[in-house]
């Protein structure tokens, strides 16, 4: 980054420009938000509509885990179970996971980090938002219709989806509408970064983010598709009784689930590519040192973007494949571990004899490499096909599962608020109450899904609302954990909309950070840069870093 | 500095949104992709009954329609090349044509499955529920694929009208046609995938 682009990053003052948030507007009041083009603006609508829907989540999962928390019926029968599984299961992964850093993050911060002024197709940004808001809205209005949510899960499995009472419809076309919108802003995001990075930004200048995203963009347009059909074809199914799945007209239940998982493997590297994009963002700024291995990191994102689109059948090792499909679909599965595996020991590299600071962002990424770490060996464990026969359709899979995506992205997601919060809103939350936050949701989460992998391994099923006394300490520990857990949610919400209203006002620098965000005042003015920058050192070179925070205190 | 305040900046990028289109052309192939799977999947299981059942189809308007949609891409390209050449009226009334010839292939369609339905060769129909399993696939997917490459073709014709409309008005015009280009390529798109389809299911036996 040139020094004129440092120049004007002063202490959060705009000079003679409005932030994005005050400045001159079309509409009033919320259309002034609904109907805006301004990326920053969509990244903050998908932010609050995404954590309204994460709350639901939430609340449906903490329901479970009362139900469980002993034998026999405690609050719910099972059909209620059911629903409520499923409900949790499709919120927590189309409205929550997949969206939460593309869609906010991405949106927010993908342009300022490549120095553009917005993404390539604003309109069209907008447009992905209200498609998303809307197949939100379709699936959850299920919950008001005579018959109730599905209670399928969210996988959707032929032939019980097609014969099942529940409305199972809203749900399928809620996940066919988000599914469009996910691609649409995968086209924008890939075109963006091949038509508006800033002269000087070459490919291998591009912040580790921007990377993830591009791969992601990939997964996105390449493999959603293929699911958008899939479920539109259990609808008709539904509707017109074609055949296609059902076996009772000459149909093939086990086709539907190749088809659904060939996008819905790939899909977990939607979830989890941009999380380690955030986490190759926040390592070096808190450990004061350029990261290490750039180009492994940047490659690894595109090698597991094409990996992993190769190894959907590991989920349908029990339906009776031939031996060849399985252990070629096992080696596989091994494969795809070595990119990721690359990729954190490059984090590791960095730590090392970097002088560290335990400031809240870099404390969830610290928890993300943990949790992630424990999460991919599970999965590993799951890839071997003799372990895979015994732990299938158990706790073990929830609790493997719920390592990756809320112990992975989901703090993920929680860093990416933390690291970025100051820029977006242009507030500093007080570090204290985050940090003990952190140390909530970091033990909840330890207790809540620990458990499972135990019980699991001996051998209790999982989607099932009742179970044998033997199994009851395991659930004792998991729904305590529970509670910890969503105590320290509702600390760390608490603590974040305090300091929209109370913070102090954040600099414009606060981490001492050297990526292309960090040089502009907080929050950020309208079009992002007064002057589009000119790029000219590599993404994390510290080596200039005590002139950015010079620059960054005057 | 004060003027580059002003916040109405236009973006412009001709390239840009021509990547964009390809993107979107590449979903919509591989959502058509997993059809074609599903068929091929099909097609191995059933051999038998699938040539069976492709004799019921009226190979004759089939042709028709295949005809129709590629004059269609044919007219298509040339309102494109008119415009360029700054020939406004001949632009509208060869993008006119490809209406019309979207319009002619919808009608054709109504009046092919409705001859299908008069049979009783419906999904869920007693008549279809009879036949052997090979054959309810079959009919399943002919009314599946051709119904959503059909709704591809009535979306295609919102987007050429509203191309009317613009080139009408001036806002698509020589300096200006990328969405004119854009459009075209959808039509092209809808039209290969009906030069799959067709063969798939009126002709192999
Ligand atoms: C407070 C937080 C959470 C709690 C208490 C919770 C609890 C649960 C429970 C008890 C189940 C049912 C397991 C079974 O019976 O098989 C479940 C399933 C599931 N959870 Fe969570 N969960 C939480 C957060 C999340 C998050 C953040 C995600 C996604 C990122 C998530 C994704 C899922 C999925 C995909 C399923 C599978 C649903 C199915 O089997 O169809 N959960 N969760
Ligand atoms: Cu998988």
């Amino acid at each position: 980054m040139s020094a004129t682009t440092l120049s004007y990053g002063g202490n959060g003052s705009n000079g003679n420009h409005l932030d994005y948030l005050h400045s001159p507007k079309k509409y009033k009041g919320i259309f002034n938000w609904i109907f805006s083009t301004d990326h920053k603006k969509i990244g903050i609508l998908y932010l609050i509509s995404m954590l309204t829907f994460f709350a639901v989540g939430v609340t449906l999962g903490f329901l479970m885990r009362l139900e469980l928390i002993a034998p026999g019926k405690t609050i719910m029968d099972p059909q209620t179970y059911n629903q409520i599984f499923t409900l949790h299961g499709v919120i927590m992964i189309f409205l929550f996971i997949i969206p939460g850093l593309p869609a906010v993050f991405g949106n927010f911060f993908l342009p300022i980090m490549i120095g553009a002024k917005d993404v390539a197709f604003p309109r069209l940004n907008l447009f992905s938002w209200w498609l998303f808001v809307t197949g939100g809205l379709v699936a959850l209005i299920s919950l008001f219709l005579p018959g109730g949510p599905a209670d399928t899960g969210w996988t959707f499995y032929i032939p019980y989806s097609v014969r099942t009472s529940t409305n199972v419809i809203p749900a399928l076309i809620g996940a066919f509408i988000l599914g469009f919108s996910s691609i649409l802003t995968g086209l924008n995001f890939i075109t963006t970064i091949h038509r508006l990075r800033a002269p000087g930004m070459s490919w291998f200048k591009m912040p580790l983010f921007a990377w993830s995203l591009y791969a992601t963009g990939w997964v996105q347009i390449l493999a959603t598709p293929i699911v958008g059909i899939t479920l539109l074809l259990v609808a008709i199914e539904r509707w017109f009784g074609v055949g296609i799945f059902d076996p009772a007209l000459g149909g093939d239940p086990i086709l539907y689930q190749h088809l659904f998982w060939i996008y819905s493997h790939p899909a977990v590297y939607i979830m989890i590519l941009p999380a380690m994009g955030v986490i190759s963002e926040i390592i070096p700024v808190f450990s004061r040192r350029t990261i290490f291995g750039y180009k492994f990191i940047a490659f690894s994102s595109m090698a597991i973007a094409l990996f992993g689109s190769l190894v959907w059948a590991h989920h349908m090792f029990t339906v009776g494949m031939s031996g060849t499909a399985m252990w070629l679909f096992s080696l596989l599965t091994f494969l795809v571990a070595i990119p990721s595996a690359i990729k954190v020991f490059n984090w590791v590299a960095t730590l090392y004899k970097g002088s560290i600071e335990l400031e809240p962002p870099m404390l969830f990424a610290l928890s993300f490499i943990f949790n992630f770490t424990i999460g991919g060996f599970t999965g590993l464990m799951q890839g071997a096909l003799a372990l895979n026969i015994h732990i299938h359709d158990t706790y073990f899979i929830v609790g493997h599962f719920h390592y990756v995506m809320f112990g992975g992205t989901g703090f993920g997601i929680f860093a990416a608020l933390h690291h970025w919060f100051p820029k977006m809103f242009g507030k500093m939350y007080n570090k204290k109450v985050a940090k003990i936050s952190w140390l909530f949701l970091f033990i909840g989460f330890q207790l809540l899904y620990f458990p499972m992998f135990v019980m699991g391994y001996l051998g209790m099923p999982r989607r099932y609302y009742d179970y044998l006394p033997d199994f009851h300490i395991y659930h004792f520990i998991s729904t305590i954990g529970s509670w910890i857990l969503i105590t320290g949610l509702i600390i760390m919400f608490t603590n974040l909309i305090l300091a929209l209203k109370k913070g102090e006002k954040a600099a414009a620098n606060p981490w001492g950070g050297v990526t292309l965000e960090w040089t502009i005042p907080s929050p950020p003015i309208h079009e992002n840069f007064e002057k589009i920058p000119v790029v000219e050192k590599e993404p994390y070179d510290y080596s200039h870093y005590e002139q950015v925070i010079e620059e960054a205190k005057n | 500095m004060a003027e580059a305040s002003v916040n109405t900046h236009l973006h412009r990028d001709d390239v840009g949104a021509k990547i964009g289109m390809w993107l979107f052309l590449f979903t919509e192939l591989i959502l058509f992709g997993g059809m074609f799977l599903v068929y091929a999947v099909y097609r191995f299981t059933y051999r038998d009954f699938f040539a069976l059942a492709s004799k019921e189809l009226d190979v004759f308007i089939g042709l028709i329609n295949t005809l129709v949609l590629l004059t269609s891409s044919l007219t298509m390209a040339m309102s494109i090349t008119a415009l360029r050449k700054d020939n406004k009226k001949l632009s509208l009334l060869f993008l006119g044509s490809t209406i019309f010839f979207a319009f002619l292939f919808l009608v054709n369609k109504y009046f092919e499955w409705s001859a299908k339905f008069q049979h009783g060769l419906f999904p869920g129909s007693n008549e279809l529920l009879s036949l052997p399993k090979g054959e309810i696939i079959y009919f399943g997917l002919y009314y599946v694929m051709t119904g959503l490459h059909a709704i591809h073709v009535i979306i295609g014709l919102v987007i050429l009208l509203f191309m009317f409309v613009y080139i009408m008005k001036g806002k698509v015009n020589k300096d200006y046609y990328i969405m004119l280009e854009n459009s075209g390529l959808y039509w092209h798109l809808v039209d290969i995938i009906w030069i799959f389809l067709f063969p798939l299911f009126y002709l192999i036996h």
